[in-house]
């Protein structure tokens, strides 16, 4: 299985996320993550899909049934392209006086920050490429993790033409 | 205006004739300006009829059919004919009340989530909450419904959307950003294809439904003409060619002709025009034409290589792609016919050697015998429309069909219940024209209260109920496959068809005998106006030949009927 990250450009109108969304559950295709989002066009929505599929012949399928939706705009596999991919995560995990200062530590080292702090716990916010993500999880499944929240994948190609021109 | 009146104004626009529908609760205001505008309407006696008699009327017509339903339990019956339409590619626009906007997402009376419930099963689909969106998603609904695939479009409308007051303009043109309707191709990959034609050596074409909504029947025959090559087809396909073409296999896959399986798994090029590479059409996919180069003549890109990979894609509108590969077939200047005759003779030989056939036995109708008889008292101009099951796959094996829009059956769904309503709608569309219903003694209940609207309106629909007292296909595959355990599928009832026929309002006829198809059939089909004809037929028919599930073309087992 091969992951891919596509930037879905919609119209932005309500029951469109349900168009895209159903389209890909019926169509029985394999969602890592999807996220929207609003754009620098307030008519259009972006959606970030990740997909992981068995073949380029499967990529290509769901390029093109996603491309049969009215509502869709424009499809582009931002895996072909030079892109910048990120997720957010928000870690909360438990800590007292005791270890506390390791965790601000590991925190420093992976460049993430605390965006809260009580008596038992700290929130951890972190950007980054999902195998960084995957890092500082794994770092701080030796602490015990209380809850974790985690959006998908968006990206951005590099240099100055965007999806929708290309 | 109020905005039922604008949308029954938007339907002007668009040149609808008639509509079928149902009213009910959420679309009594729609209904009362159907009133008042004297708008041409049919009221079905179930919306399902209502939805597959515009299927009918579409498929028959080539116009957008155009059904009314209500909130909740109207709209859900539709759900079927929608679905069928979809997989067909059926233009249909279906306009459907929804609670009032206070009313939406509490559980009122009669509310269902009809954008949520036809979102996988529609082309597109709309829910109006606004007086002010009607008029454009209504020009949309028609432009998307009829461009490009083909497909059902769902408007869903408030109930005070129809109420309120509307400053009534209509589009002139539609702008959707994502879509534009038009499907050019691309000359390089015509240019590909006549290059594979020439360095054919067997070459068959295999035409498929798209050539029926594309209305592009001419440019294929045509095509088959200058090459002189074999043609099979879909079943969505029959009609392409007129049944008596020189060359014509009649239709493949399961249930197919045995020379169109055969010639398919032998051929070195497949010319597959406007269709989808069905389950039903294929047998097992990777034994599938293992010696052809496959060249997919295609209007949605998402059709190519989704189920059987092509080694050539011709993307594009078949009337934009099949004038100019003819033109430039034409412009080779090499004569294709004589150079594919060897070819062409040997498929014919298989033909009329192993042509559809049955086994007479006593003086019993065998369904072949009575499909190949109405064949026979038809004319060129008849419509052939089926319902669902063994007598489906007997008519597409022994009616004759001589032009496209004749022949009309659920392919992709295979809805039982299809066959009354559809025939219905095809008649008001084709009033021209005869139009004779197969049913099966299973399929005819499913809608059989459309006998009603049928009789009322004196639709003339000759209704051909091949009975055999089971559900037959499944009855076929128990007999096969599950060791004759007859389970649930045995209809040993006492419904009295003639007398159904007789409670309804119309003629009903029965008919038990070999000669009678002789006798009395002919007097039967020559009358004016509708008329039901319960035929008698032996229990344990098989539809022979058959592809078994799971294997290839060319593992059919053979043999008429017993």
């Amino acid at each position: 299985m091969k992951k891919y990250l596509l930037a879905v450009l919609v119209d932005n109108k309500p029951g469109v996320l349900t168009h895209v969304s159903g389209l890909i559950s019926r169509r029985a295709f394999n969602i890592e993550s999807i996220s929207a989002g609003y754009t620098e066009e307030p008519d259009v929505t972006r959606i970030n899909i990740v997909v992981s599929v068995e073949s380029k012949n499967e990529l290509d399928q769901v390029v093109t049934q996603l491309g049969k939706l009215i509502d869709v705009i424009k499809i582009v596999n931002l895996s072909e392209v030079e892109s910048i991919e990120r997720e957010l995560v928000m870690i909360k995990v438990r800590a007292d006086k005791s270890n506390r200062a390791e965790l601000i530590d590991i925190v420093n080292i992976f460049r993430a920050s605390i965006v809260d702090v009580s008596q038992e716990n700290v929130v951890i916010e972190l950007t980054g490429q999902q195998s960084k993500i995957d890092g500082i999880i794994e770092v701080l499944s030796e602490y015990e993790i209380i809850e974790i929240a985690r959006t998908g994948a968006i990206a951005l190609s590099r240099g100055p033409v965007p999806v929708k021109r290309m | 205006m109020n905005g039922a009146q604008a949308v029954l104004e938007s339907l002007k626009k668009e040149g609808v004739d008639v509509v079928f529908g149902y009213p009910g609760g959420a679309v009594l205001t729609l209904y009362d300006a159907v009133y008042k505008m004297k708008f041409p309407h049919v009221l079905t006696r179930h919306e399902q009829g209502a939805i597959h008699a515009a299927d009918g009327y579409a498929r028959a017509t080539g116009k957008v059919g155009v059904v009314f339903a209500t909130s909740g339990p109207g709209a859900t019956n539709l759900i079927t004919g929608i679905a069928t339409a979809c997989t067909d590619s059926v233009p249909l626009v279906c306009i459907t009340g929804q609670v009032a906007n206070p009313y939406i997402g509490k559980d009122s009376f009669q509310e269902a989530d009809i954008f949520g419930i036809t979102t996988p099963i529609t082309k597109h689909n709309y829910l109006v909450k606004d007086v002010k969106e009607l008029p454009h998603v209504l020009k949309e609904a028609f432009f998307i419904a009829r461009t490009g695939r083909k497909g059902p479009v769902v408007i869903d409308v408030a109930k005070d959307v129809f109420d309120a007051k509307i400053d009534y303009k209509y589009p002139e043109t539609v702008t959707l950003r994502g879509y534009s309707g038009v499907y050019d191709g691309h000359e390089e990959e015509i240019a590909a294809a006549v290059e594979a034609v020439r360095k054919a050596e067997r070459p068959l074409i295999f035409a498929g439904g798209g050539i029926i909504s594309s209305d592009t029947a001419d440019e294929v025959q045509k095509l088959a003409q200058k090459l002189g090559v074999p043609v099979t087809s879909t079943l969505l396909g029959l009609g392409s060619v007129p049944a008596d073409t020189e060359g014509f296999l009649g239709f493949a896959g399961m249930h197919g002709s045995y020379a169109s399986n055969m010639a398919i798994q032998k051929c070195d090029l497949l010319l597959c025009i406007g269709m989808r590479f069905s389950d039903r059409v294929t047998g097992r996919v990777d034994g599938f034409a293992p010696k052809a180069k496959i060249v997919h003549f295609e209007l949605d890109r998402a059709e190519i290589n989704k189920n059987v990979t092509a080694d050539l894609q011709v993307l594009g509108d078949l009337r934009w792609t099949l004038p100019r590969f003819n033109e430039q077939l034409a412009a080779v200047g090499e004569s294709f016919a004589e150079k594919f005759k060897g070819w062409k003779d040997e498929v014919l030989k298989m033909h009329k050697e192993h042509p559809f056939s049955f086994v007479e036995q006593g003086d019993v109708i065998k369904p072949g015998a009575l499909i190949r008889k109405v064949s026979e008292l038809s004319d060129k101009d008849t419509i052939a429309v089926t319902d669902v099951g063994q007598h489906q796959m007997w008519a597409a094996q022994f009616f004759d069909v001589f032009k496209p829009r004749h022949f009309l059956t659920s392919g992709g769904q295979g809805t039982m219940g299809y066959g009354l309503p559809a025939a219905m709608g095809a008649k008001i569309g084709a009033p021209q024209s005869k139009v004779v219903l197969f049913t099966g003694d299973g399929s005819i209940m499913m809608n059989c209260q459309e006998f009603a609207t049928i009789a009322d309106n004196n639709i003339d629909v000759k209704v051909v109920i091949v009975h055999n007292c089971i559900l037959g296909m499944v009855g076929q595959w128990q007999r096969l496959f599950y060791n004759h355990h007859y389970s649930q599928s045995e209809l040993k009832g006492k419904t009295d068809f003639v007398k159904l026929a007789e409670a309804m309002g119309l003629k009903g006829y029965r008919l038990t005998k070999k000669e009678e198809l002789d006798t009395v059939l002919p007097q039967i089909m020559a009358e004016e106006g509708p008329a039901l004809i319960d035929v008698l037929i032996p229990e344990e028919e098989d539809v022979l030949p058959m592809v078994p599930g799971g294997k290839r073309l060319d593992q059919m087992v053979l043999g008429g009927s017993k």
